[in-house]
């Protein structure tokens, strides 16, 4: 575990809600290129510890650090234009606009930034953004539902898309919490297939999942999350024959 | 000075009585149901009409002419006879002149119609639409009401008297031991004072010991949760929303020996009450109340030349400006519940 | 050309500049083609395009756009007392200004959102109603108005010699613009309002403006900064007020407070609202439906109403025009709350969304070479 290689660390973190101590101590290193997952059971603070991540909470104490810049403090969009994007739990999805125009979205951002008053030209001389996004979609196996309202997609499609809105924008980082939650066993097939996919292209990776099958599939690393610590952390094998994590899940809210 | 800002404070009393009792119907409909509504002042401007209409009735006259006497200029006299001091004689003399506080015995039923039929034909439509559409919604129903009433009452105020033993002012610097004749308030607005505050507490007592008012609590605190209790939580909250009504009514009632009603008197009330309410916090219901006084106080001060001399218009547009900075440095209000609409 | 504009754009924009253009003409058998009323539709036309790039696309419920409307007024009354009486100036002018003070309060407001946001305009509006009849009198003129008169200063037309007689009236290179010069003058303005808005709304930035109405926060999360973008959308509509505002100037110059009022606020809303939001003609037609009935409905008494119903036999025809005046004339208010709330309950997306519905239901029960869904629709 070379220093140099860590690309994201959350290095001390505390999060509380009123009396409720959702994160505590947490200490984590991920490296570069690597899929790290984060587990365990409900209301054991994997989603804060995204949130405190992407800057939708501030920590109660310490800090995130990516890639040598501090990320505590700054806004949601400074910290995606650094290269961070998220999956979330229940998808954020533009539900009024088009499957590919929910695409093309981060597309723009990615490429004008995170403000630009480009309004007089027109959104059909976008050929390049328009086939990079047709292009995503495919990936994904969405690509005939593109002129589709994103609300009336099913559940497990407004997850694809929400997949693909982050992977078209090339995250170095990229954040997924439970993306096969509610999905058949055939969708969790495909989009394990597309993870692994991504996962040959060397973007850095955390993810939360539930389904072990997922986990162990993907994982090159697990942290172990019960009650707002971390209790286990290492390589697949050694998390899996860890008593405290046997327990933790035993005894935990699951 | 001390007797002039302690003036001006009583003066802002009445006036954030009023602030008070609308905000609070307001502020409970909001915390109960969800729902944003532009109508309230409509319901504060329906309960001074109920006065009005009380008035009309018992000042019904007989028109007689007695072709015998001559009126000074020369016509027929006309003898005019109020019908229900004929019917009932003094008795009706003294209806008539307590006419306004009576009105509240008529005003309460109709309001809680008006309220609960409002509930159940139009509102409960929208508790799964955006405010935005209950602001439309409810805006619409404010001006349909305020039209009707235009047309069947007419466009110009019209005064109502109060009861003549209630006129005239109350030393009340010579009670607290000052000197006599420097402070002096009259004496409807002390019992507007008074009145508010028994209908405040009144309602705060309802919710606080009733069993109704705790399930009403809890569901402004988490309406899932009471719903999944088996409760039925949609039939309390119709009853809710009538009893905001009958406030909102009551205030219109006592308040138009102040102010004589016109038709437009909800709309004027109701862009105020809706600053008192963010100012308090929405959904916060000893918020909406401070905040009424609060406002009202303040408007009240800023009304003295020694202010205005400083900061010429103030008086025009301080509660606004108290509006906007509460907004904007606590988005929350006073006494507002974090997270509730801060999105 | 493709790219700068589809098919569907084109024709739409060239299918509403001819119905503009032609109004006078179609308008003729309704009782409404007279300039002064043309000039309304036209006026309320912008107000409610550029409110709806506000509230349609971005989905902020601003209850103060009257303010920038009034503003607008204002400013061209007083390029018209202060510098010339050409229309030109008093239009750039009124822009600039009711812009800049769409950027001061847009800039606070937007601090917040939904019914905080709304409330925020609400204030900020009735501040500049309550200082404009109050403390702001010498800019206003107060209750009266502002007017031009025959001492106003002009020195734009004094430097160049121009002397008049008479009261003084807004002109365009000279030529006066009353009558059916002052509506093809709005008409102009109004077409081009509408062209910008056809180019915002499908523009990338038009997206940015939807995507915000429909989830600000994936927005955040996606990388764009969206304040700028609400705050771009709020100047823009606040000069379209402007803009209008300035058009009711130079086809009426006085200026008066009332504009500013909620209650005018509350009326481009419900233009808005009535017509389809979101839509690009839809508030147009909005407006142009609800100053068509007000002027009708409002001009409506009793001895018209009798004659109306004269065919009904005498006793029921007393009650009928009863019932009915209270509908029409002073009371016309009352039919527009009630339309209001049956738009609002039954058709929420307005007008055109209503025309969509027809037209869905024609498709189905007619010829089965029916296209699926031709996006005409721009603004989804
Ligand atoms: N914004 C919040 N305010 C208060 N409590 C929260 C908030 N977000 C999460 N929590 C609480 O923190 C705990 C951890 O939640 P979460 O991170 O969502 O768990 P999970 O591991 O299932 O994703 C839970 O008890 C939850 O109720
Ligand atoms: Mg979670």
């Amino acid at each position: 575990m070379e220093k140099s290689n860590v690309v994201l660390h959350v290095a001390d973190v505390h999060k509380r809600f009123g009396g409720l101590h959702a994160l505590a101590d947490i200490d984590l290193q991920v490296e570069e290129g690597k899929t790290h997952a984060i587990i365990g059971p409900n209301g054991a603070g994997k989603s804060t510890l995204l949130n405190v991540i992407i800057g939708k909470l501030a920590p109660t104490s310490g800090q995130v650090v990516f890639d040598g810049t501090v990320l505590t403090g700054r806004k949601p969009y400074q910290i995606n234009q650094l290269g961070i994007a998220r999956v979330f739990q229940t998808p954020e999805i533009f539900a009024d606009l088009s499957v590919l125009h929910n695409v093309m979205i981060p597309a723009l951002a990615k490429r004008d930034g995170m403000f630009k008053l480009n309004m007089l030209r027109s959104l059909d001389s976008e050929t390049g953004i328009r086939a990079e996004a047709e292009h995503m979609l495919e990936d994904v196996g969405m690509i005939t539902r593109r002129e589709m309202l994103a609300g009336s997609l099913s559940r497990g499609d407004k997850r694809r898309m929400e997949l693909a809105m982050c992977l078209i924008q090339h995250p170095r980082l990229l954040l997924l919490d439970e993306p096969t939650a509610g999905m058949s066993r055939h969708d969790t097939n495909t989009t394990i297939e597309l993870l692994k996919k991504i996962k040959s292209r060397g973007m850095t990776k955390v993810i939360i999942e539930h389904d072990m099958h997922v986990v162990f599939s993907l994982a090159d690393k697990i942290s172990v999350l019960a009650q707002g610590r971390i209790i286990a952390d290492g390589s697949p094998d050694e998390v899996r024959g860890n008593p405290k994590v046997q327990e933790a899940y035993l005894g935990g809210a699951h | 000075m001390f007797e002039i800002i302690f003036l001006q404070f009583l003066n802002g009393l009445d006036k954030g009585a009023a602030y008070a009792l609308i905000a609070l119907g307001l502020t409970l409909v909001f915390g109960t149901l969800g729902v944003v509504n532009f109508a309230h002042g409509a319901l504060f401007m329906l309960g001074a009409f109920c006065a009005v209409t009380v008035r009309m009735f018992l000042t019904m006259e007989t028109v007689t002419i007695d072709p015998e006497k001559l009126s000074p200029w020369g016509a027929p006299l006309e003898v005019r006879e109020p019908l229900v001091q004929a019917w009932l004689g003094d008795f009706g003399a003294v209806l008539v002149n307590y006419s306004v506080p009576l009105s509240i015995l008529i005003t309460i039923p109709i309001m809680l119609l008006v309220g609960i039929g409002l509930e159940r034909g139009i509102i409960k439509h929208f508790y799964k639409r955006t405010h935005a559409e209950q602001i439309l919604v409810t805006f619409g129903l404010a001006i349909v009401a305020q039209e009707v009433i235009k047309s069947v009452f007419g466009p110009n105020p019209i005064p109502q008297p109060m009861p003549t033993d209630l006129r005239g002012a109350a030393d009340i610097g010579a009670w607290l031991g000052m000197q006599a004749n420097v402070i002096t308030y009259p004496v409807w607005r002390l019992i507007y004072f008074v009145f508010a505050g028994v209908v405040i507490g009144g309602v705060f007592a309802f919710l606080q010991f009733t069993t109704f008012g705790m399930v009403v609590r809890a569901g402004m605190a988490d309406r899932e949760t009471v719903g999944l209790l088996g409760i039925n939580i949609d039939r309390r909250f119709t009853i809710m929303f009538g009893l905001a009504a009958v406030v909102a009514g009551m205030a219109g009632v006592m308040y138009t020996p102040l102010l004589p009603p016109n038709y437009h008197l909800g709309m004027d009330f109701l862009v105020l009450s809706f600053v008192v309410v963010v100012v308090g916090g929405m959904g916060s219901l000893p918020g909406a109340v401070a905040a009424g006084f609060l406002l009202g106080i303040l408007q009240s001060f800023a009304s003295m030349n020694q202010v205005k001399a400083i900061f010429p218009g103030i008086d025009q547009i301080i509660i606004y400006l108290v509006a906007v900075i509460i907004l904007l440095v606590r988005p929350r209000g006073l006494m507002g519940r974090r997270g509730v609409m801060e999105a | 050309m493709t790219t700068f504009m589809s098919r569907n754009d084109l024709f739409l924009f060239l299918g509403f500049t001819v119905v503009v253009l032609a109004m006078p003409i179609w308008l003729a058998p309704f009782g409404a083609g007279y300039p002064d009323l043309l000039q309304r539709f036209m006026i309320f036309g912008i107000f409610a395009v550029g409110f709806n790039i506000l509230f349609g696309l971005t989905g902020y419920l601003s209850f103060g756009h009257a303010a920038f409307f009034g503003v607008g007024s204002y400013a061209a009354v007083w390029s018209f007392k202060l510098l010339t009486l050409d229309a030109i100036p008093a239009m750039i002018f009124a822009v600039l200004i009711s812009g800049l003070f769409a950027l001061i309060i847009g800039f606070l407001c937007l601090r917040r959102s939904g019914i905080y946001f709304s409330i925020l305009t609400l204030a900020f509006a009735q501040m500049s109603y309550n200082l404009a009849y109050s403390v702001l009198t010498p800019i206003t003129n107060g209750e009266t108005g502002l007017q031009l008169t025959l001492a106003d200063p002009r020195f734009l037309d004094a430097a160049m010699g121009q002397t008049f007689s008479g009261q003084p009236v807004p002109t365009l290179l000279g030529q006066q613009l009353g009558g059916y010069a002052g509506f093809y003058f709005c008409a102009g303005f109004l077409i081009l309002s509408f062209f910008i808005a056809q180019r915002i709304a499908g523009s990338p930035f038009g997206m940015m403006l939807k995507a915000i109405k429909s989830n600000q926060t994936r927005m955040q999360f996606t990388g764009f900064n969206t304040r700028p973008y609400a705050l771009s959308a709020f100047v823009i509509s606040g000069m379209y007020a402007g803009l209008a505002g300035a058009l009711l100037a130079v086809t009426d110059p006085l200026a008066g407070a009332e504009r500013m009022q909620w209650t005018a606020s509350g009326e481009v809303v419900l233009m808005t609202i009535l017509g389809g939001v979101g839509t690009l003609v839809g508030p147009v037609i909005g407006a142009w439906i609800i100053k068509y009935f007000e002027n009708i409905l409002s001009a409506l008494n009793d001895n018209i109403l009798a004659r109306f119903w004269s065919f009904l036999p005498e006793g029921v025809a007393d009650v009928v025009v009863k019932i009915t005046s209270k509908f029409v004339g002073d009371g016309w208010h009352l039919t527009l709350g009630l339309a209001f709330v049956i738009v609002v309950i039954f058709l929420p997306g307005g007008i055109m969304e209503g025309v969509r519905r027809i037209a869905a239901a024609f498709r189905r029960s007619g010829s089965s070479s029916a296209k699926p869904s031709a996006r005409t629709q721009p603004a989804e």
